[in-house]
């Protein structure tokens, strides 16, 4: 009898143990949904030829305005072009745009950042107050003041957004290396005579590369979305170019009555920036956490 | 004497992103009506979660899975979150380690002071001024109607727990748990409140106390009966002179040890090895690790809670055998 | 340091970032485009026209003189011309400027009625299914492209179920009120119109909400965030140990707590919701600020772009020194620190 209840007491922790770690489980529930997201953004990115059912560009004027149907998912544009397929193929675009930025972002931020924070002095100064005053100024409105000056066109898009979010990685790189740069090993790596250039990226990069990477997905969602908003307002890829924003505009002048020719596009840059933000704003929790510990 | 307060086997575990941390393996301790006792312990012992589970203050991810807090022979654990409401600050009240950060920094003090009596007992604003006043009175604060108009961050940490122990103390409670309440002052303030807590059990105002300290030094002078805790359990417990002159865990000789003592500061005794960790505990006692008397016995098994003398409790599988050490 | 201290420098901060973005948009607007005056006046542009600008804005001097020039005529009050309008740049924002700030404060108020319950909603329930629900809301908020949104709700509450009016500030055929400060919900009051007054706020709802939609979110997660952090606080604890009710822990000790941070950031937000009135006064065909700004980008109507870009970051500088003010009041340790 007494091992009977001996028994049963000790499971009955452990069962409600079990209860507990499962919430806790579904706790991250929302950044497996945006990991999931994220896959298939990538995956529809790569294997498009084969998802597409027609060419994007493939113009059909017999069948223009087409609704929804089995035959074309997501309906057919003002020029008979096939929605799904030209969404299919967008998503290159969308990624192509967005590693592209945050590759640009993260060198010219992470470089600049790196130099301020290691020479420090009148360098480090020049460099901040630069960023106090990119970062002091709305950056929608920079980027199509840049996007504009530069005239329309994808690249120039990328450059404009670079140049609107570089100071926010610059500002961690710097702070991040102001602290490394002080340890014991760095010290010892520049008694033995180590070139600065080589100190910096050969023994103080690696040392800060992590919450960089964590930035830059926190960052993706919202270069893709701003990217999106260049490209509608025209400032960014031109027609015929299934670029995701470029069809939502297209799309408006027909809005009183074919919905889907900005509707699908247009979800799918939402599905996207949130499967970036959901699991940027995991990562941020569990960095949170960690620095709490 | 009548069992006031009887804790039973309780467990508290948090859910954390590290893994379960089992802060209390099953809590036994009693307080009688009248009584003081302290509970002593080093820090990450349990001491605060065994005052906060009695209290069900417990947010998440901590819970409570399991065991019972009788008090006046109900189950504190059984009942509803609003009945729960009129037991604090009305039977058991409790004053918190730094007053300070204790009080709410956008509220002024009398604010604060008469939201306490005025959910507890049934008066008017203007009685419950006069109770104010009258309580700031008793706990030694010069001036109660200046000290009623400014913010915490205005008082001292002295001023600041003379005022929670006049809120504490403003319903009569039956029970007052006192979590610390002099660890985040200095030495001649701590000296002060502890002379406070005297008089004003002398005068009847606090008539049973759970008193936590790390100080078994302090624990002495206060209480009738210590008991220690140690890695979520409370390992001996006994009356404060069986304590002092007969300790049967090997954990508590290791305490009396390491009590200073004026002038030898430098030689002091530190107990040797670190607090267990509870996510991963050791197996069988937990003291194992830092024990000198350590058997194979130790590692394996649990020693369970059991009476050795009158009242004398303790849980070690060598309490009873005294040619061990 | 004192207060008075503080807020004097924080204005010669503002002063300074003002100076780098005149800098900034000047480089921009007249290094990058290869002919400015070609690209401001376009081919057919009379010569006696380019005459006149090329004299009033040194185009042939060199680049710094030109910038002092401009900082000149800017002193005076001058911020050029705008070619499509033929107006001066001031008066074209002072036109417009109040349809946009009618819009971006509907689209605070939409905001702060939906971010601030759904975020205290969120932490009470923390990891319950609405906590879920209002988190994902949330940060749909921030990942929503507003042009999207726009055009949507258009479509379902417009042109299929007819409730709510279309594009502009008004329905079509109604003359705005009588000018007296701008906003036409003032105006319309003012001059006893009821029946603008209630068009208006029609008109308002949609754009509104779009706009405020996302700010929710941000409001909604900063709640959530600073009423976790409240309620993790020592004081609560405390608070109900004394025998507080529930109700009373709530909005005695948590909220009055929590909502500081929001609170504090209102201004932020409100700089934010000015910048998002681009997108989305272009949807909704919003005479403001906004769509100028776009229309003047796209021509690169230098001297517009120059007056517009000036006229945002003022906005948004004094945003953000309000916020810095309000905060040094509310937290003594920057007020004394």
């Amino acid at each position: 009898m007494k091992i009977l209840d001996k028994w049963l007491m000790e499971h009955k922790y452990k069962i409600q143990d079990v209860k507990l770690m499962m919430n806790m489980i579904r706790e991250s529930f929302l950044a497996k949904l945006g990991l999931t997201i994220i896959t298939m953004f990538i995956l529809t990115a790569i294997f498009a030829p084969f998802i597409a059912t027609q060419d994007p560009l493939m113009q059909d004027l017999t069948n223009r305005f087409q609704p929804p149907s089995l035959e074309h998912p997501f309906g057919t544009d003002h020029l008979g072009r096939d929605i799904f397929s030209r969404v299919v193929y967008g998503s290159r675009i969308s990624l192509m745009m967005g590693i592209t930025v945050t590759l640009i972002l993260f060198t010219i931020g992470t470089t600049l950042g790196l130099i301020a924070g290691f020479f420090g002095g009148a360098v480090d100064e020049i460099i901040m107050r630069i960023t106090d005053i990119i970062m002091a100024f709305p950056s929608l409105i920079l980027a199509i003041a840049v996007a504009a000056a530069l005239g329309p066109s994808l690249l120039n898009t990328m450059i404009a957004i670079a140049i609107v979010g570089w100071p926010r990685y610059a500002r961690l790189a710097r702070a991040n290396c102001m602290q490394v740069k002080n340890e014991l090993y760095i010290e010892a790596a520049r008694a033995i005579g180590v070139s600065n250039l080589r100190l910096i990226f050969s023994h103080i990069f690696p040392m800060i590369i992590s919450p960089l990477i964590v930035q830059a997905t926190i960052n993706l969602g919202g270069v893709i979305l701003l990217a999106a908003g260049l490209g509608f307002l025209g400032l960014g890829a031109q027609p015929p170019t299934p670029e995701w924003g470029l069809m939502v505009s297209e799309g408006r002048r027909f809005i009183s009555r074919q919905w889907w020719i900005s509707g699908f596009p247009g979800l799918a840059i939402l599905l996207v920036a949130l499967g970036f933000n959901l699991l940027g704003d995991a990562l941020r929790d569990i960095l949170d956490v960690r620095m709490r510990r | 004497m009548e069992k006031l307060l009887d804790v039973r086997d309780l467990r508290t575990y948090f859910y954390t992103y590290r893994g379960v941390v089992k802060a209390l393996n099953g809590v036994y301790l009693t307080i009688k009506d009248g009584e003081v006792v302290g509970l002593v312990g080093e820090t990450g012992s349990g001491k605060s979660v065994t005052a906060r589970s009695i209290m069900r203050l417990i947010d998440p991810p901590g819970r409570i899975v399991g065991g019972n807090v009788f008090f006046e022979g109900r189950d504190l654990l059984k009942l509803s979150d609003r009945e729960m409401t009129k037991i604090r600050g009305r039977k058991i009240s409790m004053i918190f380690q730094e007053p300070i950060i204790a009080l709410n920094p956008v509220l002024t003090i009398r604010t604060q002071i008469i939201e306490t009596i005025m959910a507890n007992r049934d008066v008017s604003v203007n009685e419950a001024e006069e109770i104010a006043l009258e309580l700031l009175e008793a706990v030694g604060l010069p001036n109660p109607k200046m000290i009623m108009k400014r913010y915490p961050f205005e008082l001292s940490g002295g001023m600041a727990q003379r005022v929670f122990i006049a809120m504490a103390i403003s319903a009569n409670p039956r029970l007052l748990i006192a979590d610390e309440p002099t660890s985040s002052l200095d030495v001649t303030i701590q000296a002060q409140i502890l002379d406070l807590l005297n008089r004003l059990m002398e005068e009847g105002r606090i008539s049973s106390m759970l008193y936590i300290t790390h100080d078994l030094g302090v624990a002495a002078e206060l209480c009738h009966r210590i008991a220690v805790m140690y890695g979520g359990r409370v390992i001996e417990f006994a009356s404060t002179e069986e304590i002092f002159k007969e300790p049967l865990h090997p954990y508590t000789r290791s305490l009396l040890k390491a009590i200073p003592r004026l002038g030898y500061y430098d030689e002091l005794y530190t107990i040797p090895g670190r607090v267990p960790d509870l996510v991963n505990p050791p197996s069988g006692c937990m003291f194992h690790p830092r024990c000198p008397y350590m058997k194979d016995v130790c590692k394996k098994e649990i020693p369970e809670y059991v009476e050795i003398d009158n009242s004398h409790y303790v849980a070690c599988h060598f309490a009873g055998v005294k040619d061990v050490r | 340091m004192n207060i008075a201290a503080y807020i004097i420098r924080r204005i010669i901060f503002m002063l300074f970032v003002l100076l780098g973005v005149l800098i900034i948009t000047f480089i921009v607007s007249h290094v990058i485009p290869a002919d400015p005056i070609g690209a401001i006046l376009g081919p057919q542009a009379p010569p006696e026209l380019i005459e006149k600008i090329n004299r009033e804005w040194g185009f042939d001097k060199p680049l710094y003189v030109q910038f002092i020039l401009y900082v000149k005529n800017l002193m005076h009050g001058n911020l050029g011309k705008c070619i499509r309008t033929n107006n001066p740049v001031l008066k074209d924002i002072i036109i417009r400027y109040p349809a946009t700030i009618e819009l971006a404060t509907t689209a605070l108020i939409f905001s702060l009625i939906i971010g601030i319950p759904s975020g205290i909603i969120s932490a009470l329930k923390r990891n319950k299914l609405i906590d879920h629900f209002i988190r994902i809301f949330s940060i749909s908020g921030l990942s929503m492209p507003v042009f999207w949104l726009g055009l949507m709700l258009l479509y379902v509450f417009y042109f299929r179920l007819g409730i709510l009016p279309g594009p502009g500030r008004l329905d079509l055929g109604l003359t705005p009120p009588p000018r007296v400060t701008g906003l036409y919900t003032i105006d319309s009051l003012i001059a006893g119109r009821l029946d603008l007054f209630i068009n208006t706020l029609r008109h308002l709802i949609m754009p509104g909400f779009v706009l405020g939609f996302g700010a929710a979110g941000s409001i909604a997660r900063l709640t959530r965030a600073s009423m976790l952090e409240v309620m993790r606080q020592e004081y609560v604890k405390a608070a109900r140990a004394k025998g507080l009710i529930e109700r009373v822990v709530i909005m005695r000790h948590i909220l009055r707590n929590a909502l500081i941070t929001p609170v504090t950031v209102i201004g932020l937000i409100y700089g934010g919701l000015l910048e998002g009135s681009v997108l989305t006064e272009t949807i909704f065909a919003w005479p403001g600020l906004g769509r100028y700004a776009t229309g003047v980008f796209l021509f690169l109507d230098f001297q517009a772009v120059m007056g517009v870009t000036l006229f945002i970051a003022i906005i948004y500088s004094f945003a953000n020194l309000i916020v810095d003010i309000i905060y040094a009041y509310i937290d003594p340790r920057i007020r004394y620190g």
